[in-house]
């Protein structure tokens, strides 16, 4: 046989078995093998629905949370470090206890996921449009343009995250200057993340971008005379978008944890909009004075979100790899 | 007794939805010095039935049921271990890509006394002797030298010698070559043919070739097996089932074979296949869009002319230039296509031909020369504006149906797009109609502007090309081995689609072809080319009937003989 894609061995085991009835989308996703894939890994699927109640929780945190902490009229310092419901001195409007300031733990920690998932879908999103363009690019044009935007992406590699981080938070300090900070954590946070993971994906997207502009449908697209912009944007970028998925859930976990990471170093969010990592900080100062569900509940519930989501990002991995298939 | 005696062979795939049945109840034997031939199409099931017999189905297929014999010993129901053990010692193979068959990191010594003192009790010094006799044997000249190189120093064919060695070297009973010709130059695969038959016929081997090519059935196989649908539809000796075949798929699929011989107006097609393919509409070219506004510039003499053309690719970089090493891809080619006539280029693999049209289209910059087109230099065109109006003017149908277009969009935007871009219609509503028309004529219907490309056999997507290509109502079309990824029914449905809308739109053509039967059938001139060199331009039939060049001749001379062919052709006209 000269040529025998899957498609047309697919396409002869479709033709001689019954043939199907065209069914709509939603059957069509529901039928597809990606979902079977879902289905058939128990592991996946409680995954998903542990990130599902978790986002839930998170986004709907105005709602659910028993408390305010935002409200200063609602908290008081009275009820600082109050413990758990099932320990000693409990109060009862309080499941998980509260911090040093007399704010309710649980919905501490409902608001708290829904900044670091805000930060981390955001500084996913920008790092992504950032690393997409410049890998396109880089892939399409290949020659000079090529080299030097992978060499940026070499130098910025060789930076952590945290130190950019810190680095941009204190070039934006000198500029703002510390008053504003409060407006400003959530903006400084999102590019330097942004700026830290863009490389992963421009190097996926050119590696990808420089097998397709090699196919045929690629130079038919310039037969006909499009413009180099349009042939990027339209035919291969869709092409290339499989891998970029893969990425971004798994970087939005890693952006996560990042996140936290500073927040607990204190270059992240203030405590006044904490984050997981900032409830962690704050309860890392009483840790040694017994007071540990400060900073473990918070710790558990960023331990739960990244695992789950990065269970599915590697479900995702495994099932667009068609080797591993 | 014969070598190989498969009875009743059923193979399964089980999938998710339904069990698909690759092989249906076939029931075959090869008998010793003996070359038996399973042909096919492709999913067909001709190569699982090899792959079943060596023991080496894909997962989750299965031998669901029949019996397979070697030597009348039962083969099927063997373990592992010991049917690992009748690979290579009783039963060699012969793989269709001799550049992945063989092991980049070991010379071909290492690779051949490995295998030999794997299934022969034999020292290394006489395994090693043993090898050399091989390699001998295939015919690569100075063996003792050779067989000390890696397997990236031997060319295409040379390769597939060693392979032929490899498969051969424990002294099988059998030897299966599933597609052993497929991947090599005509000029290679005539030396393959002859190599594997007289080695059949010299170690009394028992060989089964798996193909889809009418030619090499008729070169060498003693008996055939006609497959289709996994079905066996035709058995028998070669000479009887091409000569006068009695089923009528087979009868279908010989006279969609295109012939050098006799040039035909149109191929016969094997409606045994598509029946129900949608009916073609009628457009009235003459006020349909399509042939409206070809308010093409008139022009005297030929409207394409390509003059002293050379492009050369770097093949090392280096800031100097004296450093700098190139590949010479295309020298010095010149020649004419006039209007309204099919110019065809052919030639083996690497011989620029593609090169060409790919220069003419833009997508390469030439090194030098020049490219007339209807008068204008394409080569001098600076202004992006006069660029695009050349290239609306001139469209190209790529060779492989699966990457030319584009996964991720429907049918009807591929179409679109290039309307669109060209503002050659007027509205959205307007583009539709064209679209819809347009998939009608190239024989698809227009509910096919719904789908994805995927949704599509590979005959079909190169409907769809061709559609796309016309969106920009060309004067100037490139055909880049349009046909080589089909089978050969689709091929002949292609090429009538082709001659038709040719006639039709007076579309002038460049039909680049490794294959000499198909460019026969579908030019008026044809270019030899050998090299990056064009060796000789000449008329149809006189190429043909008096070939100037040498390497003409040996081109003509290398064509697996169709004699049987031919007679079953004439017998069936």
């Amino acid at each position: 046989m000269p040529y025998v894609s899957n498609e047309e061995a697919k396409a002869a085991v479709q033709g001689r078995t019954s043939p199907q009835a065209a069914p709509g989308r939603i059957a069509k996703a529901l039928d597809s093998d990606l979902f079977h894939s879902f289905l058939k890994s128990r592991i996946t699927v409680a995954a998903a629905c542990g990130t599902l109640i978790l986002f839930l929780l998170a986004f709907l945190a105005p709602w659910v949370a028993p408390h305010d902490p935002f409200d200063l009229a609602s908290i008081s310092i009275l009820d600082a470090r109050v413990p758990p419901v099932w320990m000693e001195y409990a109060d009862p409007r309080f499941l998980l206890g509260t911090d040093d300031q007399g704010r309710d733990l649980l919905s501490g920690i409902f608001y708290g996921m829904r900044i670091s998932l805000i930060v981390g879908f955001c500084s996913v999103i920008a790092a992504a449009m950032i690393g997409i363009t410049l890998g396109l690019v880089a892939g399409y044009m290949g020659g000079r343009v090529d080299a030097v935007i992978m060499r940026i992406a070499d130098v910025q590699l060789t930076f952590p995250a945290i130190l950019i981080a810190l680095l941009i938070d204190g070039v934006a300090n000198g500029i703002f200057g510390t008053l504003d900070r409060e407006i400003f954590a959530f903006y400084i946070l999102i590019v330097s993340l942004a700026l830290s993971f863009w490389v992963q994906y421009a190097r996926t997207v050119r590696g990808s971008t420089m097998v397709e502009k090699n196919k045929e449908y690629v130079q038919a697209a310039r037969v006909i005379g499009l413009p180099s912009v349009v042939i990027m944007a339209r035919h291969i970028l869709p092409n290339v978008m499989g891998p970029v998925l893969v990425i971004a859930t798994i970087n939005l976990a890693l952006a996560i944890v990042t996140e936290s990471s500073l927040s607990f170093l204190g270059v992240g969010m203030p405590p006044t909009q904490p984050s997981l990592g900032t409830l962690i900080a704050i309860g890392n100062d009483f840790l040694y004075s017994g007071e540990w569900w400060i900073a473990i509940f918070p710790g558990l519930a960023l331990a739960l979100l990244v695992l789950n989501v990065n269970l599915l990002g590697d479900w995702l991995r495994d099932a667009l790899n068609p080797k591993l298939r | 007794m014969n070598v190989l005696d498969i009875k009743d062979l059923t193979v399964e795939f089980p999938s998710r939805q339904s069990v698909f049945v690759a092989v249906d109840d076939v029931t075959l034997s090869v008998d010793a010095g003996r070359i038996l031939g399973v042909v096919g199409e492709s999913g067909a099931g001709k190569s699982t039935v090899g792959n079943a017999v060596i023991g080496l189905l894909q997962e989750p297929g299965h031998i669901a049921g029949g019996e397979i014999y070697l030597h009348g010993k039962r083969i099927d129901r063997l373990p592992y271990k010991q049917k690992r053990l009748m690979r290579g010692r009783k039963i060699g193979m012969i793989f269709q890509d001799p550049l992945t068959s063989l092991d980049p990191l070991q010379t071909v010594e290492s690779q051949l006394v490995e295998t030999i003192r794997t299934h022969l009790p034999m020292s290394k010094q006489k395994a090693r002797a043993r090898a050399v006799e091989l390699i001998d044997a295939v015919g690569i000249p100075d063996p003792a030298e050779r067989i000390k190189q890696y397997p990236h120093q031997f060319s295409g064919g040379m390769r597939q010698r060693v392979v032929i060695a490899l498969a051969l070297c424990a002294e099988p009973e059998l030897v299966i070559a599933d597609e052993p010709t497929t991947a090599l130059d005509v000029s290679i695969q005539a030396q393959i043919l002859k190599l594997m038959k007289k080695l059949c016929e010299e170690r009394n081997v028992a060989m089964m070739v798996i193909t889809h090519d009418m030619g090499v059935i008729a070169d060498i196989t003693d008996h055939v097996a006609v497959m289709y649908n996994g079905k066996l539809v035709e058995y028998g000796e070669t000479g009887q089932v091409l000569g006068m075949p009695q089923h009528p798929y087979t009868q279908s699929l010989i006279s969609a074979v295109p012939r050098p011989d006799i040039r035909v107006e149109r191929f016969p097609v094997v409606n045994y296949i598509e029946a129900a393919r949608t009916p073609q509409k009628q457009i009235d070219i003459s006020t349909h869009w399509l042939g409206k506004a070809r308010d093409y510039k008139k022009v005297t003499g030929p409207l394409v002319r390509i003059g002293d053309l050379d492009m050369r690719f770097e093949t090392r970089g280096s800031v100097f230039p004296s450093r700098r090493k190139y590949f010479q891809a295309v020298k010095k080619v010149s020649f004419d296509i006039e209007e309204g006539e099919t110019f065809g280029l052919v030639g083996e693999s690497g011989s620029g031909k593609s090169t060409i049209a790919r220069l003419i289209t833009g997508l390469y910059q030439p090194t030098g020369g020049s490219i007339l087109f209807a008068g204008t230099d394409l080569t001098s065109l600076k202004n992006r504006r006069d660029v695009l109006a050349m290239r609306r003017q001139m469209q190209m149908i790529f060779q492989d149906p699966y990457s030319s277009l584009n996964a991720r969009m429907r049918v009807r935007e591929i179409i679109a797009e290039p309307i669109r871009f060209h503002k050659l219609a007027s509205g959205n509503a307007e583009v539709r109609r064209i679209v819809d028309d347009l998939l009608d004529h190239v024989g698809l219907g227009t509910a096919a502007g719904q789908k994805f490309p995927h949704e599509f056999s590979g005959g079909q997507r190169q409907r769809i090309s061709i559609a796309r290509a016309l969106a920009t109502r060309p004067r100037f079309l490139i055909c880049d081995e349009p046909t080589s990824a089909l089978d050969v029914s689709i091929q002949a449905q292609i090429l009538n689609l082709l001659k038709d809308l040719q006639e039709e739109l007076r579309l002038t053509m460049l039909f680049i072809s490794h294959d000499l039967a198909v460019i026969r059938q579908m030019c008026n001139r044809i270019g030899v080319m050998r090299n990056g060199e064009l060796c000789e331009v000449s008329e149809c039939d006189r190429l043909f009937e008096a070939p100037q060049h040498a390497y003409t001749r040996e081109l003509l001379n290398l064509m697996p003989s169709m004699e049987l062919l031919s007679r079953a052709n004439l017998e069936s006209v």
